[in-house]
């Protein structure tokens, strides 16, 4: 799950990381009136939306009057923003953060991922901070450090000074920074973290490090055990026909192409997609039904397929193992009569009862097309839309 | 010969007596499979449908000599029961458990690394070595008895292929599912060693996906030291940057992780890739 950066700071503050005074405006008035109760001679105004990029794509005002403030969140406010990051739809902006402008003596990056390789997290430190990790990663692999902490023990102190070493701090900061990275390792496994980021983490030109930007995302998996964290979700940020999906159980993601995909389990929801470009069609989700597939499942897959305006045609993919692939025709045909399908509908069925299966498709007097194979599917959708 | 499982393996199930554990339960008895014993806490003394139930990991280990556990435990317990079978000395512990906190799972690894465990999984169908012992969740019958190695990420597209296989009148020696999870027991090197030694073993089916690089990590394996054919199929050419496909490890983050890379380092290794299904 992703949070906003003035949620990120937040947790921050709550570790003991320093973060920039600030606040959050829902409104161009609410930006006059933090900044004016802030003293400060430069605010900025930051567009608070699920991705980065925002400062090049106009997202972040550096303002040196409350008035000024006032008219800068209202040219960002109620928009959709595109960054590199959003897809060319952008996302809505909502809020705005306000926050005093700090003057930067030097940027550096901070952050914890999660090392699949070594099956730990790693502490990434970089003195080339305000640009993407990647990017430095690339270029110059040198100038990152890298550090795993035990899952188990945390990160230790000495860890803590090996990376405040490395990015070049000396006598009272370098104590600050290990503190600093010692509250992060720790939020980042209290809170069951999957990336935390402070990019950049500056030194300001009067001395002090800082937090200036934020990020964090969460593992989906223990959102169960942290009630505070899933009050910050903000659904407002997500695609609507995946916000919905997810109420009825389904995994799905929206897509650009024009055929709509409905298959049981994952690695076989992204093998027809594959099929599909294989055969020259492009997708328009991917959509897990998981392993045991309802009609009432269905149904609601039916329509969110057909809620994506962009969905010309249907393939249906089902590998029937311990459910039934009777009992899955039946639940297409009963969802296909109440929705109503306009559009070719492809339908693969393969497992147990198949026969029995593509006896009800074909009986039901519903314009289904058939098909043995996935190939056989991708192309007979593919030529239909 | 075959490899990790065979008719001799005693299965106990942690979880027997929720919904999935007793399902499966039954599937796996009827397939043949040698379930010694249940672990439900609260539940020891009692029986589901023959088997006896114990409270503890322990006590089934002691009582019945199982050497291997299947989880069907819900996600926020699930850890600690590998932990606890692991502690029991079980061998072989394959977790089907769906959703499991990534950072409990990096607990579990730590705690495992360097010992003679095996698990496999979580988010995973489990394994079997068709005839003689199915533990986790694929149907059965799709198996057949013969040659064919088959190591992959994904549960459907795994069955996809084991059926492909059977109706091409190709057997299988073990199938393994080893998890859709960022973090997992067993990875395809660990397995490919096991299969490499396997006297039955003539072939491997590798089934990979978009994520992590466990694949290009398989492919210098394979292209070093595994000596047998390998057919790959990686899923997930047209997913899109920074989404979870579904399974938790599925994801192309900062550029790493496409199906792509993993393609070309698998070719690279002299596996023959196959585009399309």
């Amino acid at each position: 799950m992703k949070i906003h950066e003035y949620q990120a700071k937040a947790l921050l503050k709550q570790y003991g990381i320093p973060v920039v005074e600030g606040k959050i405006a829902f409104s161009p008035k609410d930006a006059f009136e933090i900044a004016k109760g802030i003293s400060a001679k430069k605010w900025a105004v930051k567009a608070q939306i699920h991705a980065g990029g925002r400062g090049k794509a106009g997202g972040v005002k550096i303002v040196t009057s409350p008035a000024h403030a006032q008219k800068a969140a209202e040219t960002i406010l109620g928009k959709r923003l595109v960054t590199h990051q959003t897809g060319p739809e952008g996302i809505p902006v909502e809020k705005v953060w306000v926050e005093v402008s700090t003057d930067i003596a030097h940027e550096y990056y901070i952050g914890i991922a999660l090392d699949r390789q070594k099956n730990a997290p790693v502490i990434l430190a970089s003195i080339e901070g305000g640009v993407e990790i990647e990017e430095v990663a690339k270029k110059t692999p040198e100038k990152i450090c890298k550090l795993w902490m035990d899952p188990v023990m945390g990160l230790q102190p000495y860890q803590a000074r090996l990376v405040a070493y490395a990015l070049g701090f000396k006598e009272k900061w370098a104590n600050e920074v290990s503190q600093i990275l010692l509250a992060l390792g720790r939020l980042f496994l209290e809170k069951d973290c999957s990336l935390v980021e402070i990019n950049p983490f500056v030194l300001s030109q009067d001395g002090k490090v800082l937090a200036l930007d934020a990020k964090i995302n969460f593992d989906d998996n223990a959102l169960f055990r942290h009630a505070d964290i899933k009050n910050f979700r903000d659904i407002t940020q997500e695609d609507p026909l995946e916000v919905q999906a997810g109420e009825h159980n389904l995994n799905y993601i929206s897509l650009d192409g024009n055929i709509g995909c409905m298959v049981n389990g994952a690695g076989l929801a992204m093998a027809t997609m594959d099929i599909i470009k294989f055969h020259g069609g492009s997708p328009a989700n991917f959509l897990d039904v998981g392993g045991g597939a309802s009609t009432e499942m269905v149904t609601a897959a039916f329509k969110i397929l057909l809620a994506h305006t962009e969905v010309k045609g249907i393939l249906v993919n089902i590998f029937g193992g311990i459910m039934k692939c009777d009992v899955i025709a039946n639940g297409i045909v009963e969802a296909a009569r109440g929705v109503k399908i306009q559009i070719p509908l492809v339908v693969r069925l393969e497992g147990t009862n198949v026969e029995a299966g593509r006896k009800i498709l074909k009986e039901s007097g519903l314009p289904i097309v058939t098909a043995e194979t996935m190939a056989q599917a991708a192309e007979e959708i593919v030529k239909r839309v | 010969m075959s490899i990790l499982v065979d008719k001799n393996t005693r299965v106990i199930c942690q979880g027997i007596t929720g919904s999935a554990g007793s399902f499966h339960t039954r599937q796996m008895v009827e397939y043949g499979t040698k379930m010694v014993a249940g672990v439900t806490p609260g539940k020891g003394g009692t029986n589901f449908e023959k088997i006896p139930i114990f409270d503890t990991v322990q006590e089934a280990v002691q009582k019945t000599q199982a050497n291997a556990s299947v989880i069907y435990v819900p996600a926020p317990f699930a850890a600690d029961a590998i932990l606890e079978a692991h502690a029991a000395g079980i061998k072989l512990i394959a977790c089907i458990t769906e959703g499991i906190p990534t950072l409990d799972m990096a607990k579990v690894k730590r705690v495992l690394q360097g010992t003679d465990t095996t698990l496999i999984g979580p988010n995973c169908p489990g394994i079997i070595t068709p005839g003689e012992c199915k533990i986790g969740i694929m149907p059965g019958y799709i198996h057949k008895p013969g040659s064919i190695g088959v190591i992959s990420r994904s549960g459907t597209l795994t069955y996809e292929a084991v059926w492909q296989l059977t109706s091409l009148g190709l057997g299988q020696s073990t199938c393994i599912g080893i998890g859709g999870d960022p973090i997992i027991g067993t990875g395809y090197i660990e397995l490919l060693e096991l299969f490499e030694k396997d006297p039955q073993t003539e072939a491997v089916i590798l089934i990979g996906e978009i994520g992590g690089s466990q694949e290009e990590i398989a492919a210098e394996y394979i292209r070093e030291k595994f000596t047998k054919p390998v057919v790959a199929f990686i899923s997930g050419t047209t997913a899109p940057s920074g989404k979870r496909m579904g399974h938790a490890g599925a994801i192309v983050s900062g550029g790493s992780g496409t199906a792509v890379s993993k393609i070309e380092a698998l070719k690279a290794a002299g596996v023959t890739v196959c585009e399309g299904t």
